[in-house]
């Protein structure tokens, strides 16, 4: 089962490191990630650029338009994601919660949602339309 | 590799996740001395093995190679660990350069980890919520996520949960032991009621998801017999002989339509004939040890009940004296109670309607429904109607569980039309 793991962090907080703080927390979160690799429990994950990045989109007015930064007003931004490879939500727990990067910021777990029946339903739907 | 080979592993894997994952955490938890690091160290090694044994092919001992993978895996993530915290590098020399006893175990050790797995589950340090969830998820192999589904709970509520009793099993160092035997019996009590709520939450609902809640069912079973095996005692008998009494008679105590069916009016060629004998059989061996106590005289009463062709030919007196026996063992008005009713249907309706209303004089049963049903079906035989009706009409205000109030209502509205005669 997959589980999407959201870090938080406060923008400029793992930037406002000491140089060998940060290089510390980097390796052992790197550490953590192979062994997470290594196990097969590592299914993917990025980390993210600041909230300044970001452009997001919006349907308005009958058309998809742009905006800059997602403006939330929360201390704690979202700062990564990490796919995990686990049993059961306990075992997302007990595997994220040894994640060094947990102490500079919360994670939010969440099973991934199981769309098969969504989206074999869609494929008939489409399959019928094709052959009318 | 061909991916069929792959297919085949993981399926073999499934299978004996099933049926083995127990007995490899309780020699793991053993080995390694902590919950955590050995639930992780099974998983290892069941990730290991998916990836090998498609290409070395599955060991002679799976359980075995699956134990001793998961040790390895175990003292490399304290090796690792020990980048960052020198206090691991000890644990993980001690572990590597301890005798590997036990490991792949004679089956002796082996079965004295899974009874050390669970009567940690079922400590009565814990919530007792939490040693439900516990057993479940440790023990019988099921996933937070079933576990929620089962008991209509939340997972993350159901997750937070068996976190803090494996913080608290961890914290209040409760010892990783089969309980010594002046500390056994009460024990093995606790150990009992978790199997026998597990049960009972799959059997006595009848609504929502009654399928997961049927499988609760089974599970509590599994674990009665699990249970059995590792530590035959009377009650351990005594409770797996009345599970399988009970869930004998699945079949018959509900109509299609979803409706409430008594014993009395049960269609009896519903009745699960295997697990009958089964049931019957294990009541005989508790019953002869002559240490049997409440688990053992309830399934006797469902035993003499299975026996019998139609409610008439029920063997009464016998009913009557096992309950005399319960209320010696375990008294409890709601036993008094059973009592009466098995009373009334030996020496007829007037004989139970005095004892069940000295009893609820008494006070204790005022607000138990099933105290004023049964005055009610009393009253009903006898031909007092108002009494009747007066009395179904208090249990209806009483229960909250819709089968029980539809049948309820059925019964009032029977009363309302006839006479009162049956």
């Amino acid at each position: 089962m997959k589980y999407i793991c959201l870090g938080y962090i406060e923008p400029g907080k793992f930037e406002n490191l000491a140089e060998t703080e940060r290089n510390a927390l980097m390796d052992e979160c790197c550490t953590y990630d192979d062994e997470l690799r290594k196990n097969g429990h590592f299914a993917g994950g990025e980390a993210l650029q600041g909230p300044q990045s970001a452009a997001t989109l919006r349907w308005q007015e009958g058309k998809a338009s742009v905006t800059d930064g997602p403006y939330a007003e929360t201390k704690e931004q979202l700062g990564g994601i990490l796919i995990l490879e686990a049993r059961d939500l306990n075992h997302a727990i007990q595997l994220m919660s040894k994640h060094p990067g947990v102490k500079v910021g919360p994670f939010e777990i969440r099973p991934a949602a199981d769309l098969g029946e969504m989206v074999r339903g869609s494929e008939l739907r489409r399959a019928a339309a094709k052959t009318k | 590799m061909p991916e069929s080979a792959i297919e085949q592993v993981r399926e073999s894997l499934d299978a004996l996740y099933r049926a083995e994952s127990g007995r490899i955490l309780a020699t793991l938890i053993r080995l390694l001395s902590d919950f955590d690091l050995a639930e992780d160290a099974m998983q290892d090694a069941f990730a290991a093995a998916l990836d090998r044994w498609p290409q070395d092919g599955v060991p002679a001992n799976p359980r075995a190679w699956l134990v001793s993978t998961g040790r390895f895996k175990a003292i490399d993530t304290l090796r690792r660990r020990a980048r960052f915290d020198a206090s691991q590098e000890k644990i993980a020399e001690q572990l590597e350069t301890e005798p590997p006893d036990g490991v792949v175990g004679e089956d002796g050790s082996v079965e004295d980890d899974r009874l050390r797995l669970i009567f940690t589950c079922c400590h009565p340090a814990l919530a007792a919520e939490a040693r439900v969830a516990l057993t479940l998820r440790e023990v019988c192999g099921l996933t937070t996520e079933e576990i929620a589904r089962a008991f209509l709970t939340g997972a993350p509520t159901l997750a937070q949960r068996i976190v803090r009793a494996k913080t608290k099993i961890r914290e209040a160092r409760i010892p990783y032991q089969v309980p010594s035997p002046e500390e056994l019996p009460e024990r093995i009590g606790a150990v009992l009621q978790v199997v026998y709520l597990v049960f009972n939450e799959g059997y006595s609902a009848s609504s929502g998801a009654s399928l997961t809640r049927a499988d609760l069912s089974a599970e509590a079973i599994r674990l009665g017999r699990l249970l059995v095996e590792l530590l035959p005692e009377p009650e351990v008998m005594g409770l797996l002989a009345l599970m399988l009494l009970q869930e004998s008679r699945r079949a018959a105590r509900t109509s299609p339509t979803g409706e409430l069916v008594l014993l009395e009016q049960q269609n009896r060629s519903l009745w699960n004939r295997l697990q009958i004998a089964e049931g019957v059989q294990l009541v005989e061996r508790a019953l002869s040890s002559r240490r049997f106590g409440p688990y053992t005289l309830q399934a006797a009463m469902a035993a003499v009940h299975s026996e019998a062709v139609d409610s008439g030919a029920t063997d009464w007196p016998q009913i009557v004296a096992l309950y005399g026996a319960l209320m010696q063992a375990a008294p409890s008005p709601i036993v008094e109670l059973n009592r009466a009713v098995a009373v009334a249907m030996r020496d007829g309706p007037e004989a139970g309607l005095t004892l069940i209303d000295a009893l609820l004089a008494r006070g204790d049963l005022e607000n138990y429904h099933l105290a004023h049903s049964a005055r009610a079906d009393l009253c009903r035989r006898l031909g007092r109607t108002a009494e009747a009706r007066s009395a179904y009409e208090r249990a209806l205000t009483l229960t909250r569980l819709e089968p029980e109030r539809r049948f309820l209502e059925k019964r009032l509205r029977e009363l309302g039309v006839g006479s009162g005669v049956k």
